[in-house]
């Protein structure tokens, strides 16, 4: 089962990293994205899959699965879907006023 | 425990949250954000006296106890930070007052300045490596806010750039934080440096380091990572060019200095060496791209560049006296650097560019001005008896003592361009034929402008000339941060 999480997320983030490069704006905020999930299978994975009781004090609260990777994931999602937010945003007002997604239009003069 | 440890954090977050409310009273903003920032201060300062007087304090969150929950850890060099970003936090905001402009005011610059410090400030006091990753991302959101405010076209442009960066860099950060937790599993640095001693798998452990090095050096703006910089840095206006150029990359040399002498000091052959060559081309690099520029804020965004490779060159020396200077650096680049980011801004107001060419004869029109730039900038290319020369000075020495030869004949020729470079500034600004009429600038009132930057001038002067305390304190602080034991002892042993 580990194998197969890794395997998974080494290809969300080559899929992730393929749009990072592409020129497009959209295209590199789905890679932002891609390569978030990505990292936080990474996280799950690295932490050991563990199959337990929910961390409370019940009868079974002897074998409980570590909870703290998936505080750590839930921290990382909301952070992420935050920025997720603003980069869009941000994305669709440069496209506005640059009248542009190409990011090769968007470099910048060559004296700057 | 002792609760104080949390007041930096605490004060600027609150106001923040409240000030968000009063959007349409830039009055009642100005004032209280003043108070809220002298308040800062003080808790800063009174902190430091604490840690000094009585060793590292703690704070456990929650109450949960040290490797569990989440701690926050005032020793002496986190607190030195402190205090140093609140200093910063009061010249820039005082100077926001007279540049900023009203729709700025009005569109949440007070409370984003205050995420931003709370950003900050949570940084250097966490123990936790999750949370540094959290406040590292209040610092982040609150600095993409600011860097695209005002949204004019360059600054839409880069802004981009910087937020796509910056998040690509979290991302590494979170799965060097996922190798470290399969491998220690713990999160709080005191236990994860206990941890690292045990175990014996240098290899992983490199690779978890230098993932973090490339994280934390993309936000220090170290080489070969420092490419978004000064484009960024250029667009905001210049209280909070300031403030980043002051502050925000040293968030990152701050969190590359306490992980590599608290958590990675297994393996220094490798590890810090590989950080001594990174020092020495970020030193280069950067000032060659200062020299080559033409413009009042480039060639300072340049400069941070190349004065990060100082702070890291201390910490791949390793030694108490190049750590001791690496430290003293520290606090005078983020004074020094704050005060000619201001100076950039004050001239700005005054002629209207921050093109070299298109200014001159500033010194006949504004003596004060010209004079006091002229002090903060042969302290920044380490003139005696300014406090760039006296922090300069046991980084070579020490890089000589350890016959790193190659660092410290870069390290002075970087010295040497950085002169070059801030005399370019002055002559181009100061020197020749007045270019404004006298009716262009009568209106600006200089002395409210040049209110705020005084104190950094004074301070970078207070620096230079107590030289001896100053320097005995930060080899204080080097050797509590060089004998991790001492941190250990005092987070975990609660």
């Amino acid at each position: 089962m580990e194998i197969l999480m890794i395997v998974t997320s080494g290809v969300i983030i080559a899929v992730g990293v393929y749009l990072l490069m592409t020129r497009s704006i959209l295209r590199v905020v789905f890679g932002i994205v891609m390569l978030a999930h990505g990292a936080h299978l990474l996280i799950l994975t690295l932490s050991g899959l563990q199959q337990g009781a929910p961390p409370l004090l019940t009868e079974e609260a002897a074998s409980y699965a570590d909870p703290l990777p998936q505080a750590v994931i839930l921290t990382a999602i909301v952070i992420s879907f935050g920025i997720t937010a603003f980069l869009l945003v941000l994305s669709y007002r440069t496209y506005k006023v640059h009248q542009t997604d190409d990011l090769e239009e968007l470099r910048g003069n060559a004296d700057e | 425990m002792n609760n104080i440890v949390l007041l930096p954090v605490l004060i600027p977050f609150i106001a923040g949250t409240l000030l968000i409310l009063f959007r349409h009273y830039p009055r009642l903003q100005r004032i209280s954000s003043g108070i809220v920032v002298f308040l800062l201060l003080f808790s800063a300062v009174f902190l430091l006296y604490l840690v000094y007087q009585e060793g590292i304090q703690t704070i456990a969150l929650g109450n949960w106890p040290a490797p569990f929950g989440i701690v926050l850890v005032a020793d002496l060099f986190s607190v030195l930070m402190v205090v140093l970003s609140s200093i910063v936090g009061v010249a820039c905001l005082f100077f926001a007052y007279q540049t900023l402009s009203k729709e700025r005011e009005k569109y949440f610059f007070y409370p984003f300045y205050f995420f931003l410090l709370t950003g900050v400030n949570g940084s250097f006091l966490t123990g936790d490596l999750f949370n540094l990753f959290v406040f590292f991302e209040v610092m982040l959101i609150s600095s993409f806010i600011l860097i695209v405010m005002g949204g004019t076209k360059y600054q839409l442009r880069e802004s981009y750039k910087y937020v796509v960066i910056n998040m690509f860099a979290s991302i590494l950060f979170l799965v060097a934080l996922a190798l470290i937790y399969g491998l220690t599993g713990t999160l709080n640095m005191a236990h994860i440096a206990v941890q690292v001693a045990e175990l014996e798998q240098a290899g992983v452990l490199n690779t978890a380091a230098i993932l973090l090095l490339i994280v934390f050096g993309m936000k220090g703006a170290l080489f070969p990572l420092y490419f978004w910089l000064p484009k960024s840095y250029y667009g905001p206006p210049a209280a909070i060019a300031a403030l980043f150029g002051g502050l925000l990359t040293k968030v990152g040399i701050y969190a590359i200095i306490r992980t590599f002498t608290l958590i990675f000091v297994h393996d220094t052959g490798f590890t810090h060496t590989v950080i001594l060559a990174l020092a020495g081309f970020t030193m280069f690099f950067g000032v060659l791209g200062a020299v080559s520029q033409f413009d009042f804020k480039r060639i300072l965004s340049y400069h941070i560049i190349s004065q990060v490779g100082y702070m890291v060159m201390g910490l791949g020396l390793f030694t108490p006296l190049a750590l001791a200077g690496a430290i003293y650096y520290i606090a005078h680049h983020i004074i020094v650097k704050s005060a000619l980011f201001l100076f950039a801004g004050a001239t700005q107001k005054i002629t209207g560019t921050t093109d070299l060419k298109k200014m001159s004869g500033l010194l006949k029109t504004h003596p004060v001005l010209a004079w006091t730039f002229f002090i903060t900038a042969i302290s920044l290319a380490g003139i005696p008896p300014l406090s760039g020369f006296f922090s300069k000075f046991p980084l070579i020495l020490s890089g000589i003592e350890q016959e790193s030869y190659i660092i410290v004949v870069v390290a002075l020729i970087v010295g040497l361009l950085t002169l070059f470079s801030m005399m370019k500034i002055f002559i181009y600004v100061f020197w020749g034929t007045p270019s404004l009429k006298k009716s262009d600038y009568e209106h600006i009132k200089m002395k409210p402008l040049l209110l705020p930057i005084m104190p950094l001038v004074a301070l970078t002067i207070i620096l230079g000339f107590a030289a001896e305390p100053i320097f005995s304190f930060s080899e204080v602080v080097a050797d509590q941060i060089i004998d991790p034991s001492i941190y250990i002892d005092a987070v975990l042993e609660e």
